[in-house]
């Protein structure tokens, strides 16, 4: 067998593993979000977003549902990486597979595709429910799917880098809490950059949760909001080239892994 | 013969600057059924972490059949199957699950190695629990889960890192006979045991690993040629009030119904026995005091003061 075919069945293994993982315990990895997702369509979109009127050229609700979509497709495909990467290096599974012939960039490979799936997975059901409050509408589906996978990649990809660091399980919920929540609450979630004022307006651009809701929400509802979709796009090309280079890195020094 | 491992000059040296390993070296031959031995700290679980990469060596070669493990990582670690001292399996998948995920990461697809899982869970005792998550399996299940998941991909050498430890003797038996099997069916096996009787009865060569060098590197045969004395213990069929003196024995008494002598090695027994049928004392079995090799191993590993930090990792 040639080695691309050994590494394919590697990258499977793992793949198709992280896959029974999150399905396996639902009630834990899918049931939440669709439950809190459930809370914000009703207080946001309809109890609140009533009295908001427009946002961005549309109702609130129709315009806070793809950034909800975002939300926990952000959330989650970098949770599931790092508690499960995590997890395996707590209870030392990861041995089996530091110890096999796999090439760190096919580990790196199958769980941030793992962490993908699920981010999408939740991203569907959260789509689905929206569709209960809104007319759902896909302005440019090849935009949504970019905007939507490519945020996903990044974000397991960063819930890949804080497992390798991570030396208890608190430590897995640090990034999240501390970094994650503000960004993707300041990222144009719930409202349009339009109506801040200077300087937040400008700070806000600062934020690269913020280029891809809007390129998501520009894909769903066609909204232009001054941001290039080519541009983007390329910050998170950009940003998911960076973060593999150093999850590589991390993996190749061994990292919280070898010692 | 070919070398299924080739050690030279590794050194290791812990951040905190521990040198668990002093630059040692190692071969074993392709088929040999090996002990690696030594007290704790000695360094060898942090030979096998290296061997199998989970440990950055500071300096030295390694090869796994001729292949580097740093120029020949993926080929060295094909022919390579390790189980680790302590339990490094997810607690909450599935034993078969397990063994078939392991297989996957050497590159055999899940329906091949469902099939080839099934031979190695047999021949351990694990079929029926083939569905059971892991974590409720019995302490001895675990170790053969271990065993059976490292066999997966069949590997040319494999590395038991104390298999046995605490099992019971049944299993412990049961498993020595495995083992066995798999080597003369051409698996070189390395073990370190702190069971020196395992070693014994298992190893045709030997390695005592002591502060982080290789004091004796020989075949079981000439380490157990080096006893110059061994005691025994003789129970005897009626009770003996005062022991007489023997000629060129020393005698001494554990109780009213057994004796413990020393015997030198190029002594032999028979002029004891004769002795004792002068002394109309009746023997009704005789057992070796303790292991044979845990005498030497006691005096070869003894002979220097312990290094600071020998416990470190």
């Amino acid at each position: 067998m040639s080695e691309w075919k050994y590494n394919l069945v590697a990258f499977y293994t793992i793949f198709s593993k992280e896959i029974r993982r999150f399905m396996r315990i639902w009630p834990q990895t899918l049931l939440p979000p669709v439950i809190t997702m459930t809370l914000y369509f009703v207080i946001f979109g309809a109890v609140i977003g009533s009295r908001v009127g427009e946002m961005g050229g549309f109702d609130y609700m129709t315009f806070v549902v793809p950034g909800l979509v975002m939300m926990s497709v952000i959330t989650n495909s970098f949770t599931n990486v790092a508690s499960s990467f995590f997890s395996n290096k707590f209870q030392r599974s990861i041995e089996e597979l530091l110890v096999s012939p796999v090439p760190n960039w096919v580990i790196l490979a199958g769980y941030t595709m793992g962490g993908v799936v699920r981010g999408l997975y939740v991203g569907v059901l959260v789509m689905c429910l929206g569709a209960f409050f809104i007319e759902l509408q896909i302005h440019n589906i090849l935009v949504t799917l970019l905007a939507v996978i490519l945020t996903a990649m990044l974000f397991a990809l960063g819930g890949f880098i804080n497992a390798i660091f991570a030396g208890k399980f608190d430590d897995i919920a640090i990034i999240p809490t501390f970094v994650l929540t503000p960004l993707t609450y300041l990222g144009g979630v719930f409202y349009s950059i339009d109506v801040l004022p200077e300087p937040w307006r400008q700070l806000s651009m600062l934020n690269p949760i913020l280029y891809q809701v809007n390129a998501f929400r520009y894909g769903i509802l066609g909204q232009d909001s001054g941001i290039s979709i080519v541009w983007a796009f390329a910050v998170m090309i950009l940003a998911i080239v960076m973060m593999a280079v150093w999850a590589l890195h991390l993996l190749k020094v061994g990292k919280g892994l070898r010692s | 013969m070919t070398k299924a491992l080739e050690i030279k000059n590794l050194q290791k040296s812990y951040d905190n600057g521990f040198q668990a390993l002093k630059g040692i070296n190692l071969e074993v031959q392709e088929g040999d059924f090996y002990a690696l031995l030594g007290p704790n700290g000695a360094g060898k679980s942090t030979t096998i972490g290296i061997i199998s990469s989970l440990v950055r060596k500071t300096s030295g070669h390694v090869s796994v059949f001729g292949h580097d493990i740093d120029s020949e990582m993926v080929k060295a670690k094909r022919m390579l199957g390790i189980v680790p001292q302590e339990f490094n399996f997810n607690q909450f998948e599935k034993v078969q699950d397990i063994i078939v995920t392991q297989a996957g990461y050497y590159g055999i697809p899940a329906i091949e190695a469902r099939k080839q899982s099934e031979k190695y869970l047999k021949q351990l005792g694990l079929w029926e629990k083939r569905n059971s998550v892991s974590r409720m399996l019995s302490g001895g299940m675990k170790r053969r889960l271990m065993i059976a998941r490292a066999l997966i991909h069949k590997p040319r050498l494999l590395i038991l890192d104390e298999p046995t430890a605490g099992v019971d003797i049944e299993l412990r038996r049961s498993l020595w006979d495995f083992l066995r099997e798999i080597n003369e069916q051409g698996t070189t096996i390395i073990l370190t045991t702190h069971y020196l009787e395992e070693a014994e009865q298992l190893c045709r060569n030997i390695g005592i690993i002591d502060k982080g060098e290789i004091v004796e590197n020989t075949t079981m045969k000439n380490l157990l040629g080096k006893l110059q004395r061994e005691s025994f213990i003789l129970d005897l069929s009626k009770p003996v009030a005062d022991i007489p003196s023997f000629a060129g024995y020393s005698v001494r008494k554990v109780d009213d119904l057994s004796i413990e002598v020393d015997v030198a090695k190029d002594q032999g027994v028979n002029e004891l026995f004769r002795q004792l049928s002068d002394y109309s004392i009746s023997v009704t079995s005789m057992r070796n005091k303790s292991n044979r090799l845990e005498e030497l191993f006691v005096s070869l590993t003894t002979s220097k003061p312990a290094a600071e930090g020998e416990n470190q990792p």
